[in-house]
This record gives structure tokens, sequence and C-alpha cells, in this order.
């Protein structure tokens, strides 16, 4: 057992599940968006603001920033773990991504219910 | 004639300040011989020539190397499976520290094959002759037996080489779950346990560059998927 306290649910198999779980609905809300803007190729403001409006539409838009937290944290976590060896870079350059990572967060989730 | 040109890494901490290249002319007449052969050839020639050896058959798995870039065992590789351009290129085991020439430290290697505890676990009063298994459960411990402990794998293996003490790596895994698979083994929970930080079994990125080395056709790939099935079959 290796212990670990910066990573993202404190458990590897969790990482690992959360890692899995969020890539499919990052990849489900991309291909929904990029063909959504395919079947609207004349897309103005009041059509995109209505679907933004949509309570579905926002659900489905912060399970994917969710999972985009989680997905980056578990990600770039693992990066950091292999690349970076010095001790008080490594916990700073984690410090950084995790902070980020609540900045993009509550920005979208203003982006999202702030208009 | 027909000559090989062979670069052989070369490194004796005592007189040499960084490792380096020597080039040598093996002649092998022709023959389509093996790389240890290759080696016992220059050793002739240098006789201050390093490398481990014992049974060259490829059941000891000493002689494990680095041969045009992929690692495997020196005394099954035949030149003709390795060399491209008649030149042949040997170094050490990549990622574990060299002691002399192609003789590399195992010592990581060999702890983190400790660390999981490769041995049978069984309280229970032993029977007057043998713990019995069924032909079933038996068929679940081939594919994972058989490794001799070569390192091929899990120096060939990136998440190895940056996390060599934490990082169990692929022989050390195929072993874990030959004792998880075995249906006489009690101490299934105390493994998984042992196993479900972010590091030991799940620093495992599945690029298979053990399952394309393992000279005796093995795949860890497929055993640490195991693990993974029952740590979460554990845990959900």
């Amino acid at each position: 057992m290796v212990t670990n306290i910066t990573n993202f649910g404190r458990s590897g198999l969790s990482d690992w599940l959360i890692q899995r779980a969020s890539a499919v609905i990052l990849a489900l809300y991309t291909l929904f968006i990029v063909g959504y803007l395919l079947l609207h190729p004349n897309l103005d403001y009041a059509t995109w603001s209505g679907l933004f409006g949509a309570t579905w539409m926002r659900i489905f838009s912060l399970l994917a920033f969710v999972s985009m937290a989680a997905h980056a944290w578990i990600g770039l976590w693992t990066v950091t773990t292999d690349y970076i060896k010095p001790t008080g870079i490594r916990i700073s350059a984690q410090a950084v991504i995790i902070l980020a990572i609540f900045v993009f967060l509550v920005w979208g989730v203003q982006v999202l219910w702030g208009a | 004639m027909s000559m090989l040109q062979v670069s052989v890494y070369r490194y004796n901490p005592e007189t040499d300040s960084a490792p380096y290249m020597q080039e040598f002319q093996v002649d092998t007449q022709g023959r389509d011989v093996m790389v240890l052969n290759v080696l016992a050839m220059i050793k002739e020639q240098d006789s201050s020539m390093a490398y481990r050896r014992s049974c060259r058959e490829g059941v000891c798995g000493s002689d494990g190397m680095n041969m045009n870039g992929k690692n495997g065992l020196a005394c099954i590789t035949p030149l003709s499976e390795v060399v491209k351009g008649g030149k042949l290129t040997l170094r050490p085991l990549p990622g574990l520290p060299v002691i002399r020439d192609l003789v590399v430290d195992m010592a990581l290697f060999y702890k983190q094959y400790e660390r999981i505890q490769p041995y049978l676990q069984n309280d229970n009063p032993e029977p007057a002759i043998e713990r019995l298994q069924s032909p079933e459960d038996r068929d679940k411990l081939d594919g994972l037996y058989e490794c001799i402990l070569c390192a091929c794998c899990s120096t060939s293996c990136p998440s190895f080489w940056w996390n060599p003490d934490k990082f169990v790596g692929p022989a050390g895994l195929l072993q874990s779950y030959r004792f998880l698979a075995d249906s006489r083994d009690e101490a299934t929970s105390e493994r998984l346990a042992e196993l479900e930080d972010p590091f030991s079994v799940f620093r495992c990125r599945g690029i298979m560059n053990c399952v394309a080395v393992c000279p005796k056709g093995l795949n860890p790939t497929r055993a640490i998927g195991k693990i993974r099935e029952m740590l979460l079959a554990n845990a959900t």
C-alpha cells in the first residue's frame, strides 16, 4: 500500500473508476455539442441561449463540468507524480492545478446560471 | 568471413567516469547464432566484458538485456530476429542502476516482487497429503506461474521507470494475480487491500510493452485487468 493525500479520491480504485466514468460523460457531451453545431449551421444567439436555458441542458453541462474537473485532477495528478520528483515543486504544481480546476468550475457554473 | 558490427554499452564504475558504447567486429561465419553466443565471442576479444548468463536456454532468466532497442533473453534470441542492417546494439535492461556493463542491480525489481507476498497463504490445517484443486481451478494458473523473473517486462514499462519504488510492475503484478487466482490461497482480501492505492496497480496505463517483450509469451496486462476486476467487484 502506497499512501497518497493529493490524489482526487484518496484511492487508486476510485480514481480509476471516476476517470473512466467522467471520460464517457465528456465523450457524450462533446458528441452532443459537435452534433448540435453541425445540425444548426445558421445558429443564432436566441437558439444557442435557448439551448442553455433548458434545465436538462444545464444539468448535462454541469455534469460535464464536474466530470472535466475530476478528470483533469486525476490525470494531471498522475502526470505530476510521474515526472516531477522534487517534493516542493510537485506539491506547488498540484496546488496550482487544483486551484485552477476550482476556479474554472465556479466560473463555469456562473456562465451557466449567471445570465 | 561474415562480420557483424556489434555496439555494446560499457561501464565500469571503478575506472569510467561515464558509460560509453564500444564497437566490436564479430565473425559469425554466416550462422544464425543467438545473441548470447555473440557475447561469448566478444568476451574472447575483451575479457573485461561483463554480463549475466547461466542456463543459456531461456529458463533461468539471467541474460535479460536490451537488444536493438527491445528487451529479451540473449540466449533464445537469434540474430535473424534482432539484427537490422548488419548491426547489433546491446544495452543493459533500461531503468535499473547499472553495476557494470550489461549487469544491472535488480534490487528494486525483487523488492516489488517481495511486496506482493509471492507464496501461498492458507491458515487451515494441512491435509495429510496435499491441498487439492479441481482441474478447472488449476487451469486458472496457466499463463501466470511460468514467469521466470527475467525483468524484461518491468524494465520495458515507463510506469516502472518513473516509479520503481511504488508501482509493482508487470512481473510483480502477474505473480500477484497468480496467487489471487489460486483457489487454495485464503489471503485474497488482504492482498487486494494492499493494491488499491493509485500506484501499486493503477499506475499501469495499459500500453502493453510487457506483453510485447515477454520471452515466455505471458500477458501481464491481462493479469492486471483481472486484478482491477477483482478490486472493483470487492469495492462496489
